[in-house]
């Protein structure tokens, strides 16, 4: 005795409903064939983000930029910290790049949910298909905010050297660290909606814990492996010396954060799993 | 034996921090308050949907009615896997997709196009197919003028008509539908009513809630009935739809819960039916013979210059017919008001009288009469009219050739000169 819809010729298995059990119960299959939906929610984000604004999509460059200059005044001009040969404008805008990619990226996926909540509660799809588009369509911003790093390279003359060929690692380092934490993120919010007026003060925290404003160089080598259990200090210092050849090569920090980062978003994925198939009941 | 329990009282929609908190703190006290008085607090739970046990053959549409509450909406979030059951499980064979509501997903600055696509997706058709059936899809809606410009400068039924038309072009091997088609004005009702019949004709299976019975009747041979949470009846469709009518009009389906508030002054106390041919039933209406509809009314005060109003509605809320009387004088007591009609032409379904009582300006009682009118008289058109317009009226039809007489008087007339000359 059960409920039984539509016994065909039993050519597939059929889809079975019941309780959830276990403490993996993310589908990573299924989120596969949804690649198409996470496509067009990462098109409908890109497209609704910069509507009836007047400049548009100049807002991704723009962001970076005013923060660059207002950092290479203060930081540079006046608080003249050391930049190991870089400029300052330079030296803040590799920073910056990945940076504000995470934390806006961060905060979306810390919204997702909460904004979503409607479709959540009127259709199935695979509910991580949200954060991962909340993380994932901030790379068109950082891909039209790139653009203005170039110019900046072409204006100082500084070349890239054969270390950029890793800056794609150290870009899905920075994509897989906003995912991790937005999955966590993400599952809190849908439960307590505390978590949306913590994670400004985080985001703001957290840039002061990376070398966004300053070099990796001020911590003593020792901390250094402690200092990279924050991943983003990996991608940063990464991002610096994959652009431009200067600061410090990937090391024992590079490593300690892609750990962190493999393990917060294990973590993610495994608590986003156990609350994705009762979300739309408490969303 | 599908099963789904929520948890009452303490929590509800969501959680702040506070409450976990707040309830540590206030445990040791919870406990106190259970030895006091037995009483258990915010662990209330109710089972919405308790050991409902069915089975659906392929190509079989399946109507699932039962009043509000029931558990419908329930069983089909539990189906198309939005939330997951407490207890017991389901099996389905074969692509699924649901239709909770029209329009999902819709964003306000994006494009009716760009609408199409995304609510498209979002239902769970591939890209392929969305651009395949594009163009059928702007057509069923008459948007085709309109669809570059932000879906914010639509008119509300523009929306609904887009929402809908990109919804009855999902075509899965199964498909789950709550009251969408209840939204848009008749004629697209009407359409889209059309489009389930073409779609149900191709051997889709079809799970369709609806409290219209009219729709219920026309698209499913079979019925379930979700009642306070379990299955009452499975069977077929004519049996099951009058069973619950006729419970209805009993208004023996669980509690029924009065909103109204309560009135000090006057009260109507109830209403009933009375045919002078027929039927045990005071709520329902059998035939098109005479018919008188009793209101009885409890005054405790005294009516001096009062009004009184009646106003038959249909189950849309569409006003049918309504009348006021001015001048009344009364004096407390119990009283009958007493409307009769030679007969009343309405088609067969559900229907609601509301009356009121007023003094000068201040409301005494309003009510919105329970249980609901059923009209169950026979339908005097052609089957296929059944559902065209809200009177049931007998009616002849004559067509009759007139000749040089009738034409002559027309001459001069109008543009039928030339066509006759012609």
């Amino acid at each position: 005795m059960a409920t039984t819809i539509a016994r065909a010729d039993a050519s597939q298995p059929p889809l079975r409903v019941s309780p959830s059990r276990g403490w993996l119960a993310i589908n990573v299959r299924e989120l596969w064939t949804c690649r198409e939906l996470l496509y067009f929610f990462i098109w409908r984000d890109v497209k609704i983000r910069y509507k009836q604004t007047a400049i548009g999509a100049a807002w991704a460059v723009l962001q970076p930029f005013l923060t660059m200059l207002v950092f290479s005044l203060i930081f540079g001009r006046l608080a003249k910290l050391p930049t190991n040969g870089l400029p300052y404008p330079v030296f803040y805008y590799c920073a910056l790049l990945p940076w504000s990619y995470f934390a806006t990226g961060l905060q979306n996926a810390t919204n997702v949910m909460v904004e979503q909540q409607r479709l959540i509660t009127k259709i199935y799809f695979p509910r991580l298909v949200l954060p991962v588009s909340a993380v994932l369509s901030g790379l068109i911003d950082f891909a039209i905010s790139f653009a203005m790093l170039i110019a900046l390279m072409i204006y100082y003359h500084i070349t890239p050297t054969t270390a950029l060929l890793l800056l794609p690692i150290f870009l899905l380092l920075a994509v897989l660290t906003a995912l991790g934490f937005g999955l966590w993120l993400s599952a809190l919010n849908a439960i307590y909606r505390d978590v949306r007026y913590v994670v400004p003060f985080l985001v703001q925290f957290w840039m002061f814990v990376s070398p966004v404003a300053y070099s990796t160089s001020l911590v003593p080598e020792r901390w250094r492996w402690i200092y990279g259990l924050n991943p983003m200090a990996g991608v940063i210092e990464g991002f610096r010396w994959a652009l431009t050849g200067h600061g410090l090569a990937p090391g024992p920090l590079f490593a300690a954060s892609a750990c962190g980062v493999v393990l917060v978003l294990l973590g993610g994925l495994i608590y986003f799993g156990s609350i994705e198939r009762t979300v739309a009941d408490i969303v | 034996m599908l099963g789904k329990r929520y948890r009452l009282g303490q929590r509800q929609r969501y959680l702040a921090f506070r409450d976990r908190l707040g309830g540590f703190l206030r445990a040791p006290m919870h406990i106190l308050e259970h030895k006091a008085n037995g009483i258990s607090h915010g662990l209330r739970e109710i089972w919405a949907l308790l050991d409902v046990t069915f089975e659906v053959q392929p190509g079989e549409i399946i109507g699932m009615i039962g009043r509000n509450g029931a558990g419908k909406t329930t069983l089909l979030k539990i189906l198309s896997r939005i939330t997951e059951p407490s207890a017991g499980w389901a099996e389905i064979w074969g692509s699924m997709g649901s239709l909770l509501e029209v329009g999902t997903g819709f964003h306000p600055e994006l494009t009716g196009r760009e609408n199409i696509y995304l609510n498209g997706a979002i239902l769970g058709m591939g890209r392929r197919e969305i651009v395949r059936k594009f163009d059928e899809i702007v057509s069923f809606a008459e948007v085709a003028d309109f669809l570059d410009s932000p879906l914010k400068h639509y008119s509300s039924g523009m929306q609904t008509r887009l929402a809908f038309a990109v919804a009855a072009h999902f075509e899965p091997e199964i498909l789950l539908v709550d009251e969408v088609l209840a939204v848009g004005d008749l004629a697209f009702q009407k359409k889209c009513l059309g489009k389930m019949d073409e779609v149900a004709r191709t051997g889709r299976t079809i799970v369709f809630v609806s409290h219209q019975m009219n729709q219920i009747r026309r698209l499913c041979s079979r019925v379930i009935w979700i009642d306070a949470g379990r299955l009452r009846m499975d069977g077929k469709t004519p049996e099951i739809v009058s069973s619950y009518e006729s419970a209805m009009s009993r208004g023996d389906i669980g509690e029924r819960y009065e909103t109204r508030e309560s009135q000090t002054k006057a009260r109507f106390l109830r209403w009933q039916l009375e045919c002078p041919s027929e039927t045990a039933n005071p709520y329902c209406l059998g035939s098109l013979g005479e018919v008188a509809i009793h209101f009885d009314l409890y005054l405790s005060e005294k009516l001096y210059r009062g009004h009184h109003g009646i106003a038959l509605f249909s189950a849309n809320r569409e006003l049918i017919w309504g009348r006021a009387t001015d001048g009344l004088r009364l004096q407390p007591g119990l009283h009958r008001i007493s409307y009769t009609f030679p007969y009343l032409p309405l088609r067969p379904g559900p229907y609601f009288w509301q009356v009121s009582l007023w003094q000068e300006h201040e409301l005494f009682d309003l009510w919105d009469c329970l249980p609901e009118m059923i009209v169950a008289t026979p339908n005097l058109q052609h089957p296929r009219d059944e559902w065209s317009g809200v009177l049931n009226v007998p009616s002849e039809v004559r067509f009759t050739q007139l000749g040089e007489v009738e034409c002559a008087a027309h001459r001069g007339r109008t543009g039928l000169d030339r066509l006759i000359g012609a």
